[in-house]
Parts: structure tokens; sequence; C-alpha cells
């Protein structure tokens, strides 16, 4: 029997003394409802931002990389800054759904849904920065390798470049799959609920006919785990990859070996932070609050503390071996163009040092991780100063190369960079919003699966039954 | 195809439903299914079902992810068309380890879940008979399949006596076709939703 005995001193993960049909009611309803206008007003100023992007991409593709503010020694400037970045929130999703499904956490299902749209969104935001930044994005399929007429003329696979290229498109295929796997049984149950032809002929599509057979579940469940473990290291692997781009090379504050731990970490960091500020509106919005509880959001503060100090100890060893070394170019680099707050871009760093290391010290507090309001804050905190993390590891190295002639450029985007990044949280935020209105947020079925465990009204049940238990067990045993 | 004739019995627990399917196989009748909204587990087991062979499939198809990889790249940097990079070698294996690696997860996956879909006849455009619309919502559904012999109204009374909250007779088609949901009851027809 499935019905296993867990500890009343654990939280439950969904309150109220839910049945399953409440369950199936409150996460399916808002798709049944009509969008709200907070929704429409959303959505318009998401859609704006992306086209304010489709223009500056327009740009840049008919004239050419000069759009861009790039320059003689700066040649990664925003666009790989972004990449970085998006990548990196990327990675929230899949460590939810596969490595604590592996490690057994239950909290993880009210969260893993939205995280794994959220992964999937920003992959496709990540994938827009490399590929327009070739140029002639016409040519972007040189970078597969197919027998050609040039040669053939291989792609490089010994170059960490090529390595991206498999990565992200591996990391976001199965990351689809993934997502999309879990959703058949949801959507069987919106199809089954539908009271309208389209609604009913839509989703029909979408679940691909699921019936919710026994051995279909049993299948799924297989998939599932597999799945989870083939996540569990591509997870790691693709911001190990990503830091390769930079760690392969010889440029002083790139060419170090932590680069990859110090890289998922961060992607961790950046991805939780991202699921917290989604999270905290959609419960609010779609009155979630008992599915996503403020367990839930403690649970992930946690991890943002504690990677952000996994985070906070890469940069004090890169000092560290700044001066340790006593490579000049590498102290050089750390010591003056990061450290020093008064060299060009030192404001980035003592940015990214008080978002990243200081400010999340602040959820050793129990009452701090508990508070919607400072956890809201925090997320979009973190996220900054992750964005000045990988601005501060691309620039700062750059801006003084070993030719001291070409110093005196100073970087800063252009109008069409800018609009680049805010075409990709355009693009971000239409697919969310989309997701947000037409999918159910959180996995109906892997919450009626925790329900009898963790749900608050089957805790009271146990709660008895534990009482009763430690008095037939006195009884017994007292004399 | 052959319209076949089930007896179907509804329950609304999972702590009711497994001894309803141990006594229902006790007595003799071939369980055709159990519908749940949710993976119950254990419920397999009780069924007398067979383990999936899905995660042996998985491993073959990322050990073939493997040797495309390798087999690929060296023919590549080695035969085809070997690139001196900076005078190292050409067999570089630790390189290739990303790709290599990247490729045997991406075969993997993708198999297992074209494997999946192709076991429980998934895909898009595809429609199967459902025995109960609450089946992906709340209810457990157990279907067994009638033979000759089989006497429907004793068998109704078995299920509703081991729990069942409703019960059913369906003459249905098994397996699936190409259809759509659209003509099927409305259960909630009409049913005002209040804005979230």
């Amino acid at each position: 029997m499935h019905l296993k005995y867990e500890s009343q001193l654990r939280e439950p993960l969904v309150y109220g003394d839910k049945t399953y049909k409440q369950v199936t009611e409150d996460i399916v309803r808002p798709i049944e409802a009509k969008p709200t206008k907070l929704w429409y007003i959303g959505f318009y100023i998401a859609v704006a931002l992306l086209m304010f992007g489709v223009y500056s991409v327009y740009r840049e593709v008919t004239y050419g990389i000069g759009q861009w503010n790039l320059n003689k020694t700066v040649g990664w400037g925003w666009d790989i800054t972004n990449f970085v970045w998006w990548v990196g929130i990327g990675h929230a999703g899949t460590l939810i759904s596969a490595i604590l499904l592996l490690f057994r956490q239950g909290w993880r299902t009210g969260v893993n849904r939205a995280a794994e749209a959220m992964t999937i969104f920003a992959v496709m935001c990540a994938g827009q920065f490399p590929i327009f930044h070739m140029g002639r994005v016409w040519m972007a399929f040189f970078v597969l390798p197919y027998p050609n007429t040039r040669g053939p003329l291989w792609v490089n696979f010994n170059s960490p470049l090529l390595w991206d290229v498999f990565a992200i498109s591996t990391y976001f295929t199965v990351s689809l799959l993934f997502w999309y796997s879990g959703l058949l049984p949801d959507f069987a149950t919106v199809r089954d609920r539908a009271f309208t032809k389209l609604r009913k002929r839509l989703y029909g599509i979408a679940s691909f006919g699921w019936t919710g057979s026994t051995k279909h579940w049993q299948r799924h469940e297989s998939l599932s785990l597999v799945l989870a473990g083939l996540s569990t290291p591509l997870v790691l692997s693709v911001h190990t990859i990503v830091s390769f781009d930079f760690a392969t090379s010889v440029i002083p504050g790139w060419h170090t070996t932590i680069f990859p731990p110090y890289f998922v970490a961060g992607a961790i960091f950046s991805g939780f932070a991202m699921v917290q500020s989604l999270m905290i509106i959609v419960r609010k919005v779609f009155n979630m609050e008992d599915y996503v509880t403020i367990g839930h959001i403690e649970a992930m503060n946690k991890v943002i503390v504690l990677t952000g100090s996994i985070v906070g100890i890469a940069y004090l060893t890169e000092l560290f071996m700044g001066w340790y070394s006593q490579n000049k170019y590498e102290g050089y680099t750390f010591w003056y163009s990061r450290a020093n707050l008064f060299s060009p871009y030192g404001w980035s760093y003592w940015g990214m040092m008080a978002c990243n290391v200081l400010s999340p010290q602040i959820f050793w507090f129990r009452k701090m991780r508990r508070n919607i309001f400072v956890t809201f804050f925090m997320s979009v905190i973190v996220n900054i100063g992750m964005w000045f993390e990988r601005f501060v590891i691309i620039v700062t190295s750059l801006y003084r190369d070993y030719l001291p002639s070409s110093w005196s450029v100073y970087y800063s985007p252009s109008i069409y960079e800018i609009g680049f990044y805010a075409g990709t949280f355009g693009l971000f935020f239409t697919c969310f919003f989309l997701f947000a209105k037409y999918f159910p947020v959180i996995a109906v079925a892997e919450i009626k699966y925790v329900l009898k465990t963790t749900g608050e009204g089957y805790k009271n049940q146990m709660g008895n039954i534990e009482e009763q238990k430690l008095e037939e067990f006195v009884h017994e045993h007292a004399h | 195809m052959a319209k076949k004739k089930f007896v179907v019995g509804c329950f609304d627990d999972e702590a009711v439903l497994f001894p309803a399917v141990k006594k229902v196989r006790t007595a003799g009748f071939k369980i055709h299914d159990v519908y749940t909204p949710f993976a119950v587990h254990g419920l397999d087991h009780a069924m007398g079902l067979r383990e999936t062979s899905l995660h042996t499939a998985g491993f073959i198809y990322g050990i073939t992810g493997t040797s495309t990889a390798i087999s690929c790249i060296s023919w590549i940097f080695t035969k085809d068309w070997p690139l001196n990079i900076g005078g190292k070698p050409h067999f570089a294996l630790p390189a290739w380890i990303p790709i290599i690696f990247e490729l045997t997860v991406l075969f993997a996956a993708v198999g297992m879940v074209l494997t999946f879909c192709y076991l429980c006849q998934l895909a898009p455009f595809v429609k199967k008979h459902h025995f109960h619309a609450r089946a992906t919502d709340d209810l457990f559904v157990m279907v067994i399949e009638c033979t000759d012999k089989t006497n429907v109204d004793d068998l109704k009374s078995f299920l509703q006596n081991n729990g069942a909250v409703e019960t059913d007779v369906q003459i249905a088609e098994d397996g699936w076709w190409i259809g759509s949901y659209d003509k099927d009851e409305m259960r909630f027809e009409n049913k005002q939703i209040v804005a979230a």
C-alpha cells in the first residue's frame, strides 16, 4: 500500500483538507475561466517588448554586428552575458524535476511544472544570442556536422563552442520531452472536464489520447525515472560546457579550473531565484497558496543561500589565486579590473558582490526565508547580481588586453543590444503568460499522488493514528 | 474492430481499490484494465502486470548514441579530414567526451519517449474509448472483460459489495482510432466558471 507514514513534524505540502476532485478544480479552473484584465495587460506588455527585440534583431541582421557597440577587445559583450544568464536561469527547472526526483524531495511536485516551463523558455531565449551573434544568421546551419560540398569541411569537435551547440540543443530537447510527457495526463484531465467543443478537441490532440491505464502509468513512471536519471548529469554538463567556453581560453580572468562547479552553482542560484519570482506571482494570481506553500518557498530559499554561498567562495578563491599565483596578468585582472572599486568597471564587481554574496545571507534567518516580500525582493536582486557576474567575467577580462594601445574604449551597449535583451524578456514572458493561461501550472496528477501522505487533511488523520499507536505501545509495554 | 462487452466498476479511494482488485482476480475475472487519475504505486503488481522493459530500451538507445558519436567523430577527424590542430593527436578522445555524452543522453531520451508513445499507442489525433470521464479526475475505474459465461448482474453486485461507488455495463471498441473528443459527453455543459 502506498499510504506510507510521514512524520507530523514535516509541514504539509498541500494545505486544506482537499479531495482529489478539489485538486483538479483548483488547478484547472484558471484554464477554464476567461483571462483577467491583468493577464491581458501583462501579455501585451510582453508582446510589445518582444516586438522591440524583433526590431533590434532586424537592425542587427540587416546592417551587421556593427549595430552593437562591441569593439576591438570587447568582442563578447551584452549578448554573451545575456546568453550565459538565460542558460543559467534555465537550470532550475530540470534540477527541480530531475535531481529532486532522485532525492525523493516531495516538495518538488508543487513547483516542477512551472519551473520546467521556465527552463524551456529560458533556453529558447538563451539560444537567440549565439545564433544572432554569428552575424550572418542565415549561415547558422554551418554549426551542424553534415556532409557538405565544401570539402566536406567538418565542424571542429575539439572546440568548446561546438560542445555548446550539442549541449544546449540536447538540453532543450530532453527538457521539452520530460516536460511534455509529464503534461500528457494533465492535458487529459483538462480534456475530460472540458465543456466547450474547441477545448475538448484541442486538449484531446495535446493529450495524445491518454486514458490513465495502469500499464501506461507503469511505463510513464519508468520513463520519468530514467529521464530524471539522464537529466541529472545533463544539467550539470550544460553549464560546465558553457563555462568551458571561457575556461579553455588563455584570457586572464577566464583561464581558471574552478569555472565548471562555480558556474553550475551560479546557474542553480539564479534559476531558483527566477522560479521564486514567478511562483510568488502565480500562486497569488491563481489562488494557489495551498499548493505552492510557504514551505516550498522556504525550501527554495535554502537552496538559494547554499548556492549563493558556494558562488561567494568561488569569488574569494579567484581573488586569492589572483594573488597567490603571482601571475601579474591574473593579478591585474582580479585586483585592478575587478576588485578595485575605482577602476572603470569596479562598480559591476561590487554590485555583483553585494547582490550575490552579501544579501542572500539574510536567508540564514527562518523568518526571512518565510517572508514573501523579502523573498520576492531578494529573487530579483539575485538575478540582477547574476547578470552582473556574467558581465564582470566577460567584460572586465576583455576590456584591457595585452596591448595597452587598445585600452581606451569604454564598452557600453548600444540601444539595439539593450533592445535584443529586452526582446528576450518579451519572448520569455509571452511564452510564460500563454503557459499560465492554457497549461496546468501545477502537475495535477503528481499533487494527487502526494496528497495522501503530505496533504494537511491526511496529516491530521495520521496524527490521530500516531497518537493511538503510541497509546497502544505504552499500554503494551508499561506494567 | 470487434466490440466487446465490459463491466465497469468505479472506486473513489485507492485504499478500497486494492482489496477489490485482489478479490476480483481471485474470483477468476479477467481485469481488462484499471484507469486511475495518477500513478498508484503497487497497482501494477496487484493486477499481476509484468515489469516494463522501457528502461532496457533506454539503455540500448543510449549506447547507440555513444557509439554513433565515437564512430562519426573518429572517422571524420582521423580518416575523412584529419585536421592539424596545434600538432595535437587526431584521435583526441578526451576532447570528444562532452559531445559523446550529450549524444548518449539525446538518443536515450528521444528513443525512450518514442518507444513509450508507441507502446502506449499515444499520438496526436488518437482517440480511445473512455469508460468513465472522471477516470482522469478523481475516480479509479476498474474494467472487467465479459465472456459468454459472465453473469453481468452478479459481477456488478460483486463489485458493489467490494466498495464500487458506481457500476456500469459498456459495449466498447478495444484499441485506438483516429478521431477527436469533441463529440463526447460534456460533463460540465453550460457550467459557469468564476474567473480566478
